[in-house]
């Protein structure tokens, strides 16, 4: 009975709380402390998970689910498959030197200490037990990203101060393309040296069979070529 | 329920909350494991009905009815093997993550209207995002069983998923579009009444994106002609070549939990989720008022409703498996990038030019407006559906801007 009436006083929103904030900070301390590639990626996975199943608890499903297709699910389904490109013999274990481990740790602790000062300067994030909070909604960021800040006041003076984010928004979407044309150059560059290679053994042992390399073609290419063959 | 348990029957709020979650649990993890049960039979029946074979025809009767339950004490007996260079802890994880991912998208799946695991107002999103993870489990296998087939099963099955993400998303976005909203409990019952309301049958673009939608899912969950990952002509068996036992049949509880989930999930988004191609209840006189039994009968109808569809896009998939032979990778990757992506596309933009310029269908008075006959009624004056979803970003721009 005691046990009940105290399990009873217990907060479970807390205490899932805290489940997923163990879960999220243990596999993220295990991402560090693990030397397989592959072993790392997963412990990510899961680590991004926990943080997802922190943004569900909190009420923010369309950020959870975000979190669950653009990290755990595009990013890292990308990592683990580049990964497993590159896992040859040299690069299944990766051990990290002292110092690396050293210097990665005085980043991460100034970083640490400089985002606990930044949370705890908020005067409304001290104060436990908030009371009745308004439904989580995303629309005045969202609205906010294309040049509208709904979060004034109707008429309000300084229209021109407070514009909203568009241009940084479009400065990261120019970045993004540029990359992607990047990576696309890079890959085309490549192919066409490979198809010459082929050929190239093609004509010189036209009795066996032209031996494909995947050395230097792009991930798609190699695919490709394997499932012809 | 939970308020039920802690009104009546005097439960603690925490253990009125697990139970109900505990219920909502092994309700679902029963549809997939019975499913996959009552699928795997059906699997062997059909192929070899399309094959001019018998198929199972001795355990349990004269159909072989109890043939996966013998299946299922096999692989349960069966010596579970590890190969020696294997990376033990992923080989072991790796069934479970394809399992819990595939289980995890039916929280947000609803049955009836408010037969659902948990009501997320993302719940399209949040199945098509967990959907995504399965793929996780297959990578791991290939990678942890230190077997060149197995690898590159997991490769083409990263390669695959990853591409059919886009077109599958394109098709998920339209019935969002046309219903304003990405809740999968309003969005059927906005397709409520006769068949004519179904988006399927909503303009000629939403009809095309359906079947890119059907291939895309089949593709997603890696099924014939699409199941490069364990293509046994080439590949012995592909990522699950050295599994045996006990988790082999995770990987395909798993498998035939997503077949059934991306059907039901066409069944919501489409066919109209648990709203009949005729309105049983409302034509037997069932609507609200008349009690808590014809509440739950109604909710039952619905129920029955969805897992019929569900069940009949599963066999259309197994019938497809049988028909059509297996593409190769460089299809596989044509099919998707230049074939269903632009479609998509084209049928997306297409679809919100006629939602722009003839909402009301093309001959006035035939199409009943969404909502008019429903099987089931909805809680509340105005309706709950209505009350809970956020205004779209779109709504709220429109507003803002004079």
């Amino acid at each position: 009975m005691t046990g009940c009436v105290m399990l009873a006083a217990v907060n479970f929103h807390t205490m899932l709380f805290y489940l997923f904030a163990i879960l999220a900070c243990g596999f993220a301390i295990g991402v560090v402390l693990a030397d397989n590639v592959v072993r790392m990626a997963l412990y990510l996975v899961f680590s991004l998970g926990a943080t997802a199943g922190l943004f569900f608890l909190a009420g923010a499903e369309f950020i959870g689910a975000m979190q669950l297709m653009i990290y755990v699910g595009g990013t890292l389904v990308l990592l683990v498959f580049g990964v497993m490109l590159t896992a040859q013999a040299p690069f299944v274990s990766i051990k990290t030197s002292t110092g690396d481990r050293v210097l990665a740790g005085v980043v991460a602790a100034s970083l640490l200490a400089l985002l606990l000062q930044a949370a705890l300067s908020v005067d409304a994030w001290r104060r436990p037990g908030l009371g009745e909070v308004g439904p989580p909604a995303a629309t005045p960021i969202g609205t906010a990203l294309v040049g509208i800040r709904v979060d004034d006041p109707p008429g309000a003076p300084a229209a021109g101060v407070r514009s909203g984010y568009l241009l940084p928004f479009e400065i990261v979407s120019v970045h993004l393309l540029v990359v992607l044309v990047g990576a696309a150059y890079l890959a085309r560059a490549k192919r066409r040296r490979t198809a010459r290679a082929i050929e190239v053994a093609a004509s010189v042992e036209p009795a066996a069979e032209p031996r494909l390399r995947s050395t230097g073609a792009g991930a798609a290419s190699a695919l490709a070529q394997g499932g012809v063959r | 329920m939970a308020d039920f348990l802690i009104n009546s029957v005097g439960l603690p709020p925490w253990l009125a909350w697990t139970v109900v979650a505990g219920v909502a649990a092994f309700l679902i993890l029963n549809v997939i494991a019975g499913g996959a049960l009552v699928f795997i039979w059906a699997e062997r029946k059909i192929a070899a009905r399309i094959q001019d074979r018998l198929g199972p025809t001795r355990t349990g009767g004269r159909f072989g009815w109890l043939q996966s339950l013998a299946d299922g004490i096999k692989l349960l007996a069966k010596e579970d093997l590890m190969p020696e260079g294997a990376d033990g802890l992923l080989f072991r994880l790796a069934p479970y993550v394809s399992f819990c991912a595939s289980f995890c998208a039916f929280i947000a799946l609803p049955f009836a209207f408010d037969f659902v695991g948990q009501r997320l107002n993302v719940g399209v999103f949040f199945v098509v995002a967990v959907l995504g993870l399965e793929v996780f489990g297959v990578i791991l296998a290939g990678y942890a069983s230190a077997s060149k087939w197995s690898l590159f099963g997991a490769m083409r099955e990263a390669a695959q998923v990853v591409s059919y993400e886009v077109p599958l998303g394109m098709c998920v976005v339209v019935p969002v579009m046309l219903a304003g909203t990405m809740d999968l409990v309003t969005i059927a019952e906005k397709q409520a009444g006769w068949a004519t309301n179904w988006y399927l049958f909503h303009d000629p673009f939403t009809f095309v994106i359906f079947w890119v939608y059907v291939t895309c899912a089949v593709a997603s969950v890696n099924r014939a002609p699409f199941d490069l990952a364990e293509a046994e002509s080439e590949l012995v068996a592909g990522f699950h070549t050295e599994y045996s036992g006990l988790r082999w049949s995770f990987f395909f509880m798993a498998e035939y939990g997503s077949m059934f989930l991306v059907s039901a999930l066409a069944a919501v988004l489409f066919l109209g989720g648990w709203n009949g191609p005729v309105p049983v209840a409302k034509l037997l006189g069932l609507s609200a008022g008349t009690g808590d039994t014809a509440h739950y009968l109604v909710r039952l109808i619905g129920c029955g409703n969805l897992l019929l569809k569900a069940t009949l896009g599963v066999l259309v998939m197994m019938w497809v498996r049988w028909t059509l032979p297996r593409l190769r990778i460089d299809q596989v990757m044509t099919t998707c990038l230049k074939y269903c992506t632009p479609i998509a596309a084209v049928m997306f933009a297409g679809a919100m030019i006629w939602q722009l310029f003839l909402p009301g269908g093309v001959v006035p008075g035939v199409s009943r407006p969404a909502g008019e006959i429903r099987e089931g009624w909805l809680e509340g004056p105005g309706g709950a559906a209505e009350r809970s979803v956020p205004p779209a970003v779109g709504g709220a721009v429109a507003q803002v801007r004079p």
